[in-house]
């Protein structure tokens, strides 16, 4: 039997991403980094900006997210999400700007702790790039 | 009668209007295409989102305690419509049939003893609904700028909505806009977005149960607002789509209507030149004959 999934990644605008030979995704859940397997329980969770890693047979990939929610379900893996880059995609310049918007909302006054926390895991993510 | 003059002026002016309508037509079927594909495009995610927040609405065990955009303030005093419109005209009766459906809800609504607070999206709406509902638009947002609908322009309308719903500044929210079904067909649509409706909770209850991380409320709580933007995006996507298929049918129409009044100005005008001459003949004779 085949250890392979289906993945679909969805952004507001179109459909990203639809793969069915996938053997292992690691999404940055919001309560930590989560790997999934084939034949994982039905989940649903949201995700922190962070790296999400794309484990197949036809090639790997790695894609950045600020935001979005994954649902496991009958071996399919939804995950939507309105900000996402394909790291080979995301250039240097890209990086610096988005870096720049997250230090700028992290430097308000009256942010929350929970955007808070969400902003310096972006920012952490974004300098790791480099 | 018009003179002949007269009639070839008319008949060029009428001709070069067609020529701009035919145009516009061609201009609107090529942004048809595009408006439709990424309304299609834009399906899967807000109905994925919709599936999730059903499964996890049919979930939750304390209904009581479920997050105020789910089951309301308690209150059904002040109603916010947002009235989603586009920023151009010359596309037939696509804005008129918004402002239709939304007159008609609003006279309902005082009719009831309700509140009422309107938010326009474009400013076609802005101008129809000022002079009869002035004093309740409390805001009006426009995306002249953006050429395509996008996601960032209807997070913005999501978060102010959001905003003022925690301001508790109303108490139900729905959205107005046009279904797109065809090129000829265009459905306005009254959506109720806050309390979010449950309503074909049934079909599609999956037996299945999930694992919430973390748990159930906190998700909801962290996608409900999502849920908004996204909600007001596919309106967005639907309208503009719309409106695109409103205009070129409308244009479509003013090319014939165009195109038969050239018609019946030639008629016009080959009949006086006819007459002229007939006229002038019959002179000719009559002076030849009193000689």
């Amino acid at each position: 039997m085949s250890e392979e999934f289906k993945i679909e990644i969805v952004n507001p605008e179109k459909s990203f991403l639809v793969k069915d030979d996938v053997s292992e995704v690691v999404v940055p859940a919001f309560e930590g980094e989560m790997g999934i397997l084939k034949d994982h329980i039905s989940i649903i969770s949201f995700l922190k900006p962070g790296i999400i890693k794309i484990l197949s047979k036809s090639g790997d990939e790695n894609y950045y997210v600020e935001d979005g929610i994954v649902e496991f379900k009958n071996n399919n893996l939804s995950i939507l999400t309105s900000s996402i880059f394909n790291l080979t995609d995301l250039d240097k310049a890209k990086q610096q700007d988005l870096l720049k918007l997250a230090e700028e909302e992290a430097g308000k006054p009256d942010i929350n702790d929970q955007s808070k926390y969400l902003v310096d895991q972006k920012i952490e993510v974004l300098r790791s790039l480099n | 009668m018009a003179s002949l003059d007269d009639l070839k002026k008319r008949i060029a002016s009428v001709k070069s209007t067609q020529k701009i309508t035919k145009a516009m037509k061609m201009v609107a079927a090529a942004k048809l295409r595009r408006a439709q594909e990424s309304a299609e495009k834009g399906r899967p995610y807000s109905e994925k989102m919709n599936n999730i927040i059903l499964n996890l609405s049919s979930g939750i065990s304390d209904k009581e305690n479920a997050p105020k955009l789910l089951s309301g303030s308690g209150n059904d005093k002040v109603h916010l419509c947002v009235v989603m419109t586009s920023d151009r005209g010359l596309c037939g009766g696509f804005n008129s049939n918004i402002i239709k459906k939304a007159k008609s809800y609003f006279a309902k609504l005082s009719e009831d003893g309700k509140e009422l607070k309107i938010i326009t999206v474009g400013s076609k709406g802005n101008d129809q609904l000022k002079r009869a509902y002035g004093d309740k638009i409390i805001a009006n947002i426009s995306f002249k700028e953006s050429k395509h609908a996008n996601y960032f322009d209807a997070d913005k309308v999501g978060k102010m909505v959001i905003e003022k719903f925690g301001a508790e500044e109303f108490d139900v929210c729905t959205i107005f806009y046009n279904q797109f079904k065809n090129v000829i067909t265009q459905i306005p649509q009254a959506q109720q977005i806050i309390p979010l409706n449950v309503e074909n909770s049934e079909e599609d209850k999956s037996e299945d149960s999930y694992e919430f991380e973390p748990d159930e409320d906190e998700i909801l709580s962290n996608l409900l607002p999502k849920n908004i933007s996204t909600q007001i995006f596919k309106a967005m996507l639907e309208n503009s789509a719309s409106e695109q298929g409103s205009r070129m049918s409308a244009m479509d129409n003013a090319t014939r209507n165009a195109g038969e009044m050239v018609d019946k100005l030639t008629i016009e005008y080959n009949r006086s030149r006819q007459a002229a001459i007939t006229k002038e003949l019959i002179e000719i004779i009559s002076g030849a004959e009193s000689l």
